[in-house]
């Protein structure tokens, strides 16, 4: 590849959010204090705005731009320049990062209109926004960098954003325990990251390019390919190690378990950070190192049963859950596996494709949900909820078009990528029918959860409680109008994707094929007929779980407790306590974690402690024994001198016979000894 | 003839007199008394040696320097004893053993 | 023997007599006259050695001013009866001791020592002289022995006016 084209705009991109997060953080509570939340807004929302120009005038400059030669750089300053490492803090944007940094600006603009209104009531408003603005900079940051260590930064951030906002009403006790929660998964997670990046670095140095930088990485990769370590080819085990990194932000199997419990944070957090943005990141990171993972097929394969299972896995927890951020938290998991699953078959373009449909629909599904847990007043029970397509129209139309949109069913977003990645598990050289079949299973389970979600939610009777339908209405604009919007994308958003067997160009993987170069194409030979037959397939599941949600929750023909006396009552009490997983984790690591912190600590107190005590009672004892020697040598000496003397003293004193006569015989006494010593 | 010798020797006698009485008086005036021996053999010494040694008059300047303290002593010392007399009742040297160690 | 050394003897031998007088006497009286006796041999042995002077003040003086003196403390202090010679503390014995040493002593060295002796001249009238001598050569100690007549008699009173207003 060429020089990349310089360009000086891409940093505000970033930057302009995180002004408006400082300016919130610093001034924002006397600024509300004095104006009202209204400026705070503006602070807030208008940085974004102009994020998402710019984004969009990058898009447009990369278009103008030759296919080979879509990279705009943006150089800001040198970071770090030790030894062989140098490190720029330098903003690139390539056609990838141009999706993401659309979706980002875009949807996450959407969200902060969305906030003002579901906030309205919170007094630390300000607060809120600034975490959020913060989050939206560091999200970019990520998105944008042009090396290893700064996207890192941006990772480390999101995460940090994250934690902050899960945890926003911090004095519920439970809502700071689920940021911890977060955070400390996202942090094994992170271990694995920086491991991988270290051995990358090493590993390129060693090879003759110490760099860390996406281009030059991508230029020389090929230089890892005979590179072993530890008797492990060097690919698979740095991939092996990003991709822990990715489970741990986008909540695959084993560290998914901090996403459920995140949905303590408010709803509009939850659409942004764990719907759209951040859970995304580790899919962008595998996407972004694609020229490594190509070259590890071992990983590939890891990858792809991980994300098949995690959707799998997710699907059928979420059948059973009765709180609705929690079904569609279980929902983003799923089609995070989705997206896991296309990486691992080699299909990164099918990914970021999904990545940008799922923005959409989740984060307008997620949305909605806040309209309702706003309109309710912060009810989140499906079992109290009931009828509300009669008070919340907009909120149901758009919620309605979400849910057919995840459930894959055409002409919607949904349909068409989920069908990409569906097509690709099954004929490329890394996939195979396993993988597809059990993509196909999760497929079927979510339309069936989410129509459960909408026949409980908003069709049927009301099981209302009665106090809270007296105040039971539509949403304000600032809400319905990013619903209306999001929704809109999510159905014509799969247009750019429509694959060339039902006579589409395929725009967005063309799109993308500048940044996966080292993927190559594979299955082209698969017939036409495969993929309909395919597609048709999955929209028939789609289908299926439609009518038996239909029957369950609507007509009532089929009873819910066939299933949950299927079995013996094992599935449904496995899935209604989510595998048990949490508490599996709790009895082995977090115990064992806890014993071995003990353990150390009675070491410290026994043997550190001990010994620091010991010396410290040895120093005792020397200054006992100077302070005996002082008292009994020193002290003695004086004393006795002063013993002496008074003991001179006293025989002295008897001199003093207060005798006048005596006196006299001693005077004349001493003439008598003057005389002799002149005599003589 | 009368030489400087028993001159020397009457002196010595009344000082060795003196020197007695001041040792084994036990009133306090009898000592004053043994003093006053004591000075005048002093005297006695000095004027006969004016006399025998050297013949001027710087003996007999010296004897009535004597004398004149002698004078200045007696009346402090007799003032001192009238204080003792005062104080004690007595004059008996051995009842001011007051200020023994 | 010529009638001058008689009469040298005897006023030595009344002198050395009213000094054993006034050592061994009991009675203070008595001692405070013999010492009166003491005082008027010492005055003759005076007139003996040419010093006319020194033999006047010495009357005037010793006997006229001290000695009344010492019979006036003695009458003031008479109510208490004198003691023995010997004392408590220390005895006669001792006293005697250590006397008859130092005599001894002393009379080895009078009676061994070659005086430089030299004729005495013809008797002559002193006054004149001493005056002249007190008025050139000894002016300085003429005045401080003035000095010292004062602070004795000063002290006195002081002394002797403190006990007087305490009481």
């Amino acid at each position: 590849m060429d020089e990349p084209t310089s360009v000086a705009y891409l940093r505000w991109i970033p930057l302009l959010p995180l002004l408006g997060a400082a300016l919130n953080g610093v001034a924002g509570a006397p600024l509300q204090r004095r104006f009202g939340k209204g400026v705070v807004t503006a602070i807030a929302c208008l940085p974004v705005a102009a994020a998402f120009l710019l984004a969009c005038r990058a898009f447009n400059d990369l278009l103008a731009l030759p296919a080979a030669e879509r990279l705009l750089l943006d150089r800001v300053w040198t970071w770090i320049d030790v030894g062989a490492l140098r490190v720029d803090a330098a903003f690139a944007i390539d056609p990838l990062a141009a999706v993401m940094a659309l979706v980002v600006t875009g949807v996450g603009g959407l969200i902060h209109v969305y906030s003002a209104g579901y906030m309205h009531d919170e007094p630390s408003y300000w607060r809120y926004f600034a975490l959020l603005n913060l989050f939206t900079a560091m999200m970019l940051i990520l998105v944008l960098a042009d090396n290893l260590l700064l996207l890192f930064v941006g990772w480390e951030g999101v995460g940090l954003c994250s934690y902050a906002l899960i945890g926003f009403w911090y004095a519920n006790h439970d809502n700071a325990t689920a940021g911890s929660k977060a955070f400390i998964v996202n942090r094994i997670g992170d271990f694995g990251f920086t491991l991988g990046m270290f051995l990358l670095f090493w590993t390129m140095s060693a090879a003759g390019h110490p760099t860390l930088a996406f281009r030059e990485l991508g230029a020389n990769a090929h230089v890892l390919a005979d590179a072993t370590f530890l008797g492990w080819g060097a690919a698979t085990v740095i991939t092996a190690l990003m991709f822990v990194g990715a489970t741990g932000k986008s909540a695959q199997i084993p560290l998914y378990v901090w996403l459920p419990d995140a949905m303590a944070g408010p709803t509009p957090v939850s659409a942004l950070i764990h719907a759209a943005t951040m859970v995304t990141a580790g899919v962008y990171l595998i996407a972004r190192l694609d020229f490594l993972f190509v070259m590890a097929p071992a990983t590939l394969a890891v990858i792809a049963w991980v994300g098949a299972l995690t959707a799998l896995l997710a699907a059928t927890i979420g059948t059973v859950q009765t709180d609705i951020k929690k079904v569609l938290a279980y929902s983003t998991i799923s089609q995070l596996g989705y997206m896991v699953l296309a990486l691992g078959v080699a299909a990164p373009a099918a990914a970021v494709f999904h990545l940008m449909t799922h923005a959409f629909f989740k984060a307008c599904l997620f949305l909605g949900a806040g309209s309702v847990i706003f309109a309710l007043h912060h009810e989140q029970d499906l079992r109290r909820m009931g009828g509300l397509r009669a008070w919340m129209p907009v909120t149901y139309g758009t919620f309605l078009v979400s849910t057919l949109a995840i459930a894959g069913f055409p002409p919607f977003s949904g349909f068409f990528s989920k069908d990409e990645i569906l097509w690709k598990a099954f004929s490329s050289e890394q996939g195979g029918v396993a993988l597809w079949f059990v993509g196909w299973l999760a497929a079927g389970l979510t339309a069936f959860y989410m129509f459960r979600l909408v026949f409980l939610a908003f069709h049927g009777d009301s099981r209302i409680d009665a106090q809270a339908r007296r105040h039971l209405a539509e949403s304000p604009a600032s809400m319905t109008v990013p619903l209306v919007v999001l929704a809109a994308f999510a159905v014509v958003a799969g247009f750019v994707g429509v694959p060339a067997a039902l006579g589409g160009s395929n725009r967005i993987e063309h799109w993308l094929a500048p940044a996966f170069a080292a993927t190559t194409e594979h299955g082209a030979h698969h017939s036409a007929a495969l993929e309909y037959g395919l597609m048709a397939l999955s929209v028939g599941a789609g289908l299926a779980g439609l009518a038996l949600a239909h029957a369950m929750y609507v007509t009532g023909r089929v009873s819910a407790d066939l299933f949950a006396r299927f079995g013996g009552g094992v599935p449904y009490r496995l899935a209604t306590n989510k595998y048990y997983v949490d508490e599996i984790y709790q009895a082995v690591f977090v115990a064992g974690v806890l014993r071995l912190s003990r353990l150390g600590a009675a070491f410290d107190a026994r043997v550190v402690d001990a010994a620091v005590n010991g010396v410290a009672a040895v120093v005792r004892g020397v200054s006992r024994a100077n302070g005996g020697f002082d008292r009994i040598v020193v002290d003695g000496f004086v004393d006795r001198v002063a013993d002496a003397t008074l003991l001179a003293g006293g025989v002295l004193r008897r001199l003093q016979t207060g005798s006048i006569n005596l006196y006299l015989y001693a005077i004349v006494a001493g003439v008598v000894v003057v005389m002799i010593a002149k005599l003589l | 003839m009368i030489g400087l010798t028993h001159y020397l020797i009457v002196s010595l006698v009344v000082f060795a007199l003196g020197l007695f009485c001041v040792l084994t008086r036990r009133n306090a005036i009898g000592i004053l008394m043994g003093v006053e021996l004591i000075l005048n053999s002093a005297n006695i010494n000095y004027l006969a040696f004016a006399r025998f040694g050297s013949g001027n008059y710087d003996g007999q300047i010296f004897a009535i320097f004597v004398i004149m303290l002698a004078a200045a002593e007696a009346v402090v010392g007799l003032a001192i004893v009238l204080g003792i007399y005062q104080t004690f009742r007595t004059i008996d040297v051995s009842a001011t053993e007051t200020l023994r160690g | 023997m010529q009638l001058s050394d008689l009469v040298f003897f005897a006023i030595a031998g009344l002198t050395v007599l009213s000094a054993a007088g006034v050592a061994f006497s009991r009675n203070i009286v008595y001692a405070a006259f013999s010492l009166m006796g003491t005082f008027m041999g010492a005055a003759g042995l005076y007139v003996f050695l040419a010093a006319d002077f020194v033999a006047v003040v010495q009357v005037l003086i010793y006997v006229g001013g001290i000695l009344v003196l010492m019979v006036f403390a003695v009458m003031l202090t008479h109510r208490i009866e004198d003691v023995q010679i010997s004392n408590r503390t220390v005895g006669l014995a001792p006293a005697l001791l250590v006397v008859a040493g130092i005599a001894g002593i002393m009379g080895y060295a009078v009676l061994t020592t070659a005086w430089p002796v030299i004729e005495p001249g013809a008797a002559v009238a002193t006054t004149a002289d001493i005056g002249n001598l007190f008025l050139q050569e000894y002016l300085l100690p003429f005045e401080f022995a003035s000095v010292v007549l004062l602070a004795a008699l000063i002290g006195a009173v002081a002394v002797s006016r403190k006990e007087l207003r305490s009481e």
